[in-house]
């Protein structure tokens, strides 16, 4: 069954009088139960998109059916009640907590608000949470700033999931802590995953925790979707030119001094190119790909691709690594 | 924070003078019983000439200790309430416009600048001129010219902290925007407006003597304000009828102001807490 | 003989040591990486070498660079050397660019400094130096803003300024953390490029294994502002002999090409780094899953573990 189904969202941001499409016509199902990732450089929407389904930054366009009921357009209670069902994990663990609140009254907070419990089963609750997510009993009346980043993204992550959501969209939530954290906070979610049957939809910037973490991928540019395969289709068989790209940049110790994938930058939102938004940055491109826009075409089962040369992308043609001995 | 407060020699000198001066007002009515515009003693008795009139006494041989205490009186009193109207007007309109953006903030922010064109003093003497000059009418002008500045202080902060990932995460939780208002947002942006209010209490001192000074003040209470505009007329034969209550005003401004610096340093997250 | 040789060196705050008794040598043209956690002490490293501790940090030890040493060195003569001898790229390429200024005058002041050159002298090199760090159209953007540049193109001007006075050291701090992962393959590329046309020392302090394993040549692992490990790269990711090289390797999704969250767990290191403060032995003890009675009271001193690698642990085998 499907949890989300997306058709032809857009949403972005006003500029000084022009309107940033950082979201820009972007379709996809999500089945209950999956991992689903959302991969990109900065810029591309991914973020985004992430606060578009959760009606956090307003959709101008497009549609959101979230559990079989259309979200786009509720307002005031009725959007309130159904957000308790989808939460979010920030990336910054500094600034996602209210810095003059204690990690009681921010954990809290929520259910008061949506009437769970009284007052004895709320605390029970709150104490159960911070037990799961590996805090002790005590940081109940101790502020954020006594807290080290992994720690935060924990608070962060009883805050989501105090309310028993169905979906959680995590926002780079490791991307701000060290490599020994990540790892903690990555099974953390995992185990909680599984014992909740969540879903998540994870956005990062970082192909390994995607590799890691997704089961399936959407890779964005620019506002759109240009690749989605399953995880494993998409790392053995990137078809996408920039899917290509962003994994052959990947620092992987593998290759020694490689040559950077592709030249060129982001171009600004703002000043988005003709035809194919990636064609400037190319290695294939064509004539055809400065004129016209590819869409999504499948290829394979389970995979899709906006690129007219697709075919042309040389399958597989990753160099196996040699895994490290533990 | 209270204790960096008071790691501060030059915050706590101006405690103690303000307290000091609350305590004045406080005891004005058991110290001098009497009404101090009535007349008990020879006119122009300087500072220290008579022991029972410590501060001397002026032109109708009005007692000048019995006018500043209660003078200490109206001032605090003008100066707290149009405060607290300035604050309630001007946090008010500056969360809603800041927070919600939009109309609502074209509409506050339209207001406001209609008040700034009018420099703030002129205004209060119109409406001064236009309703009776009573306390009340005095405190309640002061107060409605006070805001704009408070409006717009609120509003910066409200739109910054609007931007912020715990307001972002307290939406995404379903909270109201009231709750996101007064439990996420005015906490944090209280510190700059507190560190402004003790600055408006001394604008509105100031305000109210120039008032009074100028004869447009409450003519059946004596304030600091209307003891230098009636000393002004003597000012060469007994030049202590305006310095008196002149420091009064000076010492009062001041500490308030002390007291000011000595909160936003304390309160000022940037500089440590610990 | 090395180009640039650390002994012993010390930053110490009043409530923490931040780097402790850190010694490492740097040759022509090689790249050294300096890899850790926020909190290692890998940056204030940096900063130590360059003479830029900032207070109340307190240096010692020394730093042995062209026949002195830079820590016995007066301020004024410090100064001369650095953005000369021994240069630097942050960061955080936002903030480390003077916003009013142009590109061009802020690369030209460099030059000036150091180098004595004339206005219009220092404005060709700075075009040619811009050119250098492959920014486009050269000629036009020595005019702009920071502002108008992306993240990308401003750390190639932080690396244009950085090697202006061809430096024999260039310690780049984290020098692609803030930029895009295709955009920091392109930044790495130009470093090294650079490295080896320039003969340059590459100091390159990173917390990415990954990067380290694609451009080291030697790797210094830190934790805790002390040395626990030094390798070549591709024997430190094949078999690292320290605990904590280990658990960084198990926990890093990167290298562990076919783990899955559906098959397995990560390997965590518990615990972190906070626990090393007050650490009276090994820093690492507290997390540490060979940990034995002994290490919580005696640090570990460096052995020799095979050819140029060095191992603080006396469980590692």
């Amino acid at each position: 069954m499907s949890i989300l189904s997306v058709t032809d969202l857009h949403a972005g941001y006003q500029r000084g009088g022009a309107v940033l499409r950082a979201v820009d016509g972007v379709s996809f199902e999500m089945q209950a139960g999956e991992t689903l990732a959302v991969v990109g450089e900065s810029g591309c929407g991914k973020s985004t998109l992430g606060k578009a389904l959760l009606r956090l930054v307003p959709p101008s366009a497009g549609q959101v059916v979230f559990n079989g009921i259309d979200i786009t357009r509720l307002r005031g209670g009725a959007l309130r009640s159904i957000r308790r069902r989808m939460q979010m994990i920030y990336q910054d663990p500094y600034g996602s907590l209210n810095p003059r609140q204690s990690i009681g009254a921010i954990l809290t907070a929520p259910l008061v608000v949506h009437g769970i419990g009284g007052r004895a089963e709320r605390s029970r609750l709150v104490h159960e949470m911070l037990d799961r997510v590996g805090l002790p009993a005590a940081s109940f009346s101790r502020y954020p700033h006594e807290f080290s980043g992994g720690q935060r993204q924990r608070i962060g992550i009883a805050r989501a999931l105090l309310l028993k959501p169905d979906l959680v969209v995590c926002d780079e939530p490791v991307s701000a802590l060290d490599l020994s954290i990540q790892a903690q906070i990555l099974n953390l979610l995992a185990g909680l995953k599984q014992e909740r049957g969540l879903s998540y939809l994870f956005i990062s910037h970082d192909l390994s925790v995607v590799r890691y973490f997704a089961d399936r991928v959407l890779v964005m540019y620019l506002g759109r979707i240009v690749e989605s395969a399953d995880h494993a289709a998409l790392f053995d068989h990137p078809s996408h030119p920039y899917t290509r790209a962003l994994i052959d940049a990947a620092p992987d110790p593998g290759k020694r001094r490689p040559p950077a994938p592709i030249a060129g930058e982001l171009p600004h939102a703002g000043a988005l190119p003709a035809g194919c938004r990636f064609h400037p940055r190319c290695p294939l491109a064509t004539g055809l790909c400065a004129r016209e826009e590819p869409a999504l075409r499948t290829i394979a089962p389970g995979q899709r691709v906006a690129c007219h040369h697709a075919d042309a992308v040389p399958m597989n043609t990753r160099i196996k690594r040699e895994p490290a001995e533990a | 924070m209270s204790a960096a407060f008071l790691r501060n020699k030059a915050a706590v000198l101006g405690l103690g003078l303000l307290a000091a001066i609350v305590a004045m007002a406080i005891l004005a009515p058991v110290l001098y019983p009497d009404d101090p515009l009535d007349m008990v003693g020879t006119p122009f008795l300087w500072p220290g000439q008579d022991p029972s009139f410590p501060l001397g006494t002026d032109s109708l041989g009005r007692d000048v200790a019995a006018g500043i205490a209660h003078g200490a009186r109206v001032s605090l009193l003008i100066g707290l309430w149009a405060t607290v109207l300035g604050l309630a007007l001007g946090v008010s309109i500056g969360a809603i416009g800041g927070y919600f953006g939009g109309w609502l903030d074209d509409v506050a922010l339209r207001a406001v600048e209609l008040f700034q064109t009018v420099p703030p003093f002129l205004l209060v003497i119109v409406l001064v001129a236009i309703w009776e000059p009573s306390i009340r009418n005095i405190t309640l002008a002061i107060g409605l010219v006070s805001w704009p500045p408070v409006m717009r202080l609120t509003r910066a902060e409200f739109r910054s902290f609007r931007e912020k990932d715990f307001v972002t995460a307290a939406r995404g939780l379903g909270f109201g925007h009231g709750r996101i208002i007064l439990r996420e947002i005015l906490p944090n942006a209280l510190p700059p407006i507190v560190v402004t209010s003790s600055v408006m209490v001394a604008t509105a001192i100031l305000m109210e003597s120039a008032l009074s000074f100028l004869g447009l003040g409450d003519a059946n209470r004596v304030s600091w304000g209307s003891m230098i505009g009636n000393g002004r007329e003597v000012l060469r034969a007994a030049w202590f009828l305006t310095a008196v209550p002149g420091a009064m005003i000076v010492v009062a401004v001041l500490a308030l102001n002390l007291v000011s610096d000595g909160l936003n340093e304390a309160l000022n997250p940037r500089l440590g807490r610990s | 003989m090395a180009l640039l040789d650390v002994h012993d060196l010390t930053v110490a705050f009043p409530s923490v040591t931040a780097v402790a008794g850190l010694s490492f040598s740097v040759h022509e043209s090689e790249t050294l990486a300096l890899v850790g956690e926020s909190g290692s002490g890998k940056s204030l490293t940096a900063l130590a070498l360059m003479g830029l501790v900032p207070r109340p940090g307190r240096v010692s030890g020394a730093v042995h660079f062209g026949g002195q040493d830079l820590l016995a060195l007066p301020e004024a003569r410090m100064r001369q050397l650095r953005g000369r001898d021994i240069a630097m790229i942050f960061q955080e390429p936002m903030t480390s660019l003077n916003p009013v200024l142009t590109i061009g005058r802020q690369i030209a002041e460099t030059l000036r400094l150091h180098e004595g050159l004339s206005a219009r002298a220092a404005r060709l090199r700075a075009i040619e130096l811009l050119d250098l760090v492959r920014i486009a159209d050269p000629g036009r953007q020595v005019d702009s803003h920071a502002h108008r540049l992306s993240g990308g193109m401003r750390q190639r001007v932080m690396i244009a300024m950085a090697i202006a006075c061809n430096p024999r050291v260039l310690i780049a701090d984290e020098p692609t953390t803030a930029l895009d992962v295709t955009i920091q393959a392109q930044v790495l590329d130009l470093l090294d490029r650079l490295r080896r046309d320039l003969g340059m020392a590459l100091i390159l302090i990173t917390h990415d294994l990954g990067v380290v394993g694609q451009w080291a040549d030697r790797v210094v692992v830190m934790y805790a502002g002390r040395k626990v490990e030094e390798a070549d790269p591709i024997g430190l990711l094949r078999r690292p002999l320290h605990p904590y090289s280990r658990g960084l390797l198990g926990a890093s999704p990167r290298l562990q090409a076919r783990a899955h969250y559906r098959l397995g767990r990560l390997a965590e290191i518990p615990g972190s780094m906070a626990s090393a403060l007050g650490q009276a032995g090994c820093p690492f003890a507290p997390r540490c899953d060979v940990r034995q009675d002994k290490c919580d009271s005696v640090a570990p001193a460096l052995r020799e573990m095979g050819e140029a690698r060095l191992v603080a642990c006396p469980v590692a085998a």
